[in-house]
């Protein structure tokens, strides 16, 4: 009997590599024979978390899309006909809600670790430009999503962020009609967003995310110690050319990143049930109540992943140089890998200055946040805001003229890995 | 090195849990203000069946509840069909139809001035101790049109709808001086009603614990169900552990 069937599987198997010859060999590149270093600590962990939460919301939004209605006289009632009506619609859409929120907790983490061991560093710029695509996207697909329940602080957030576009000079009015198709937000901008959240930009993501992959596939994966382990001594257990202290994806990394996303799931869920709008921060209190463009909200912010770069917004006295400065703060992330010119990659090797300089670059990011989503009107905090911004850039100065002119004492860096979890 | 994946763990998920709550504490204090506990609690299903009568009896002639529906009232208060159609439907709607205000809304706009919102989502817009404490506030005030006013939410164009049960109230105010506005202080009795304190605070807390359970009524099952998630959640993360231990056991 188990003969017989380990014949079919082999009959199947055949069948299937005559037919596409170049299916075996693929899997095996990127599962099986991809070899990642053994000395992978926690903080590898978020790339895999976002593509988990990723599928979440591809899958969520598929059913939510079966009862939302896309129109602005339709659309907050059909949200909360799928929180009340719909079977299980109430879990589905805090699975979107909360997913949209734990997307920017991962994403934030992935790319704060890549900063910390020098991820973006030669050979793996096409990595982090590819990640960092994938991060502007993200935020768009955010803000469309977020305009779709039609609630007050979609109608109202999605006015003022498409009203940026409007400070550019000349065509800055003419762009903004014609990105909301009318003078406001209206059932013409919540229908071409709708399309944009659910199609063009999905599919966007999921070509850069497997482009992201195949990139990082292409040089190997950087680890905790920033040692290159292609250019280590080669013949492992599974290959004579293998880097030895890489050891497959497939089992060993994915056994370990199940546990992982056991523990992530296991935080999701507590606050999906316990707290779903998590005091107003991944469902504002606002958006409970339907667009309506004759009352504005007191105070209009954006959610709290978009908090950062708002700030740097409205402490800074010009618009347009608002504008310039919330972009440029996204925009620089971009040349990172050419502004730091340091040749060691992990901060476990770095000098002090590196470790200090991103330790303030963590705290001026959270604090902005925190400044972004209050009212704005204290002028202490505007103060603040400034000196915090303009920290926030200095970090990227200071990295260009600490490693280019030789500031930078590095200790000496492992030949090999140094051990793991 | 030979730290194991349990014990970093924690550190981490803690420490994750903390940055998170010590961003969102701040948040969360300053969105209830001033304003007193309500006390109020989904669990307690009589304070939520008072709630929905009072709710019927004083708010429902001008307010609608219209993404709500008699049938879910009756299943998740534990009503019967009977006793929700005869004392709580006053419009002569379906037992599975939307929850609508006894008065058209263009009434409203003539005798209030303003029609009176829909509540199917105050409690979340506002919160549940909003509504408690606006249910307390109100008070004669000679210079509004309808003769009432409000200090939770000053210049409402709604009157007391519980003034029989609380008695009719009158504020004190400490009187305007230069830049300073006049701040309120107090509210004084000027004619009582048939509840005592203690009595209409209980009233007003259930009627804001049925407007939380409206805003929201999965919450009824969401934290029931959630207990089981995070069980299961647990065991799968123990036996993904073992099993990663097991395959990492040749890993040196």
């Amino acid at each position: 009997m188990a003969n017989r069937l380990s014949r079919a599987a082999t009959g199947v198997q055949e069948w299937f590599n005559d037919r596409a010859p170049s299916f075996g060999p693929f899997y095996r590149k990127h599962m099986t024979e991809y070899y990642a270093p053994k000395n992978f600590n926690i903080w590898y962990i978020f790339g895999v978390l976002s593509m988990v939460v990723l599928i979440n919301q591809i899958v969520t939004g598929i059913f939510l899309t079966m009862y939302f209605k896309p129109s602005a006289a339709e659309a907050f009632a059909s949200v909360e006909y799928i929180m009340r009506d719909v079977e299980w619609g109430w879990l589905i859409r805090y699975m979107h809600s909360t997913g949209a929120s734990a997307f920017f907790v991962v994403v934030y983490i992935h790319m704060f670790r890549g900063v910390m061991y020098g991820s973006y560093k030669k050979p793996r710029e096409l990595v982090w430009l590819l990640g960092m695509l994938i991060y502007l996207v993200l935020m768009a697909e955010a803000f469309m999503g977020y305009v779709l329940p039609w609630g007050q602080m979609s109608f109202w957030g999605a006015k003022v962020i498409i009203s940026l576009f409007g400070a550019i000079p000349y065509v800055g009015g003419a762009l903004t009609e014609w990105i909301m198709g009318d003078y406001l937000p209206s059932d013409t901008t919540l229908n071409r967003f709708f399309a944009l959240h659910v199609i063009a930009l999905p599919l966007v993501l999921l070509l850069l995310v497997v482009l992201h992959i195949f990139a990082l596939h292409e040089v190997g994966s950087n680890n905790p110690d920033g040692v290159e382990i292609k250019k280590g001594p080669k013949g492992n257990r599974w290959s004579d050319k293998a880097p030895t202290d890489g050891i497959p994806f497939h089992p060993y990394f994915t056994v370990k990143d199940t546990f992982y996303t056991g523990c992530f799931l296991l935080i999701c869920a507590f606050i999906l049930f316990f707290e779903p709008t998590f005091g107003g921060l991944f469902l504002e209190h606002d958006n409970f109540i339907e667009a309506n463009r004759l009352v504005t909200p007191e105070h209009i912010k954006p959610t709290w992943y978009y908090t950062p770069f708002y700030a740097m917004l409205r402490v800074i006295p010009n618009k347009l140089a608002g504008v310039m400065v919330m972009f440029g703060a996204i925009i620089v992330l971009f040349f990172l890998p050419w502004l730091d010119r340091g040749k060691v990659k992990s901060w476990r090797y770095r000098g002090a200055g590196f470790r200090i300089a991103l330790f303030v670059l963590g705290i001026c990011f959270v604090w902005l946040g925190k400044i972004g989503s209050g009212p704005g009107t204290d002028p202490a905090e505007t103060i603040i805001g400034r000196v915090l911004t303009a920290a926030y850039f200095g970090f990227f100065i200071f990295l260009w003229v600490y490693t280019a002119f030789g500031f930078e004492k590095t200790k000496p860096v492992p030949e090999r890995v140094t051990g793991h979890d | 090195m030979t730290e194991t994946i349990m014990q970093k763990t924690p550190r981490w998920i803690a420490g994750l849990l903390v940055g998170a709550l010590l961003a969102v504490a701040p948040a969360m204090a300053s969105e209830e203000g001033a304003l007193a506990s309500s006390n109020a609690s989904l669990s307690d299903l009589g304070s939520l069946q008072n709630g929905a009568k009072m709710y019927f009896n004083y708010c429902s002639g001008c307010h609608s509840l219209k993404l709500m529906r008699y049938s879910r009232i009756a299943d998740d208060l534990q009503l019967s069909k009977e006793q929700v159609m005869q004392n709580f439907n006053f419009t002569g709607a379906n037992f599975g139809e939307q929850i609508p205000a006894t008065m058209s809304a263009e009434d409203g706009k003539t005798w209030f001035g303003a029609a009176p919102p829909d509540l199917s989502l105050m409690a979340r817009a506002k919160g549940v101790d909003y509504i408690y404490n606006y249910l307390k506030s109100f008070y004669l005030d000679s210079s509004r049109p309808i003769g009432w006013n409000n200090t939770v939410f000053p210049n409402a164009s709604m009157p007391n709808p519980l003034w029989e049960l609380q008695g009719i109230q009158t504020a004190k105010f400490k009187p305007a001086e230069g830049d300073v506005p006049a701040e309120f202080e107090k509210f004084e009795i000027h004619q009582a009603g048939t509840m005592n304190a203690e009595e209409f605070n209980a009233v007003a807390r259930d009627v804001a614990n049925f407007l939380q359970y409206a805003a929201e009524p999965a919450a009824l099952q969401r934290k029931s169900i959630g207990i089981w998630v995070l069980l299961f959640l647990s065991v799968f993360s123990l036996l993904a552990y073992f099993l990663k231990q097991e395959y990492w056991k040749d890993v040196h």
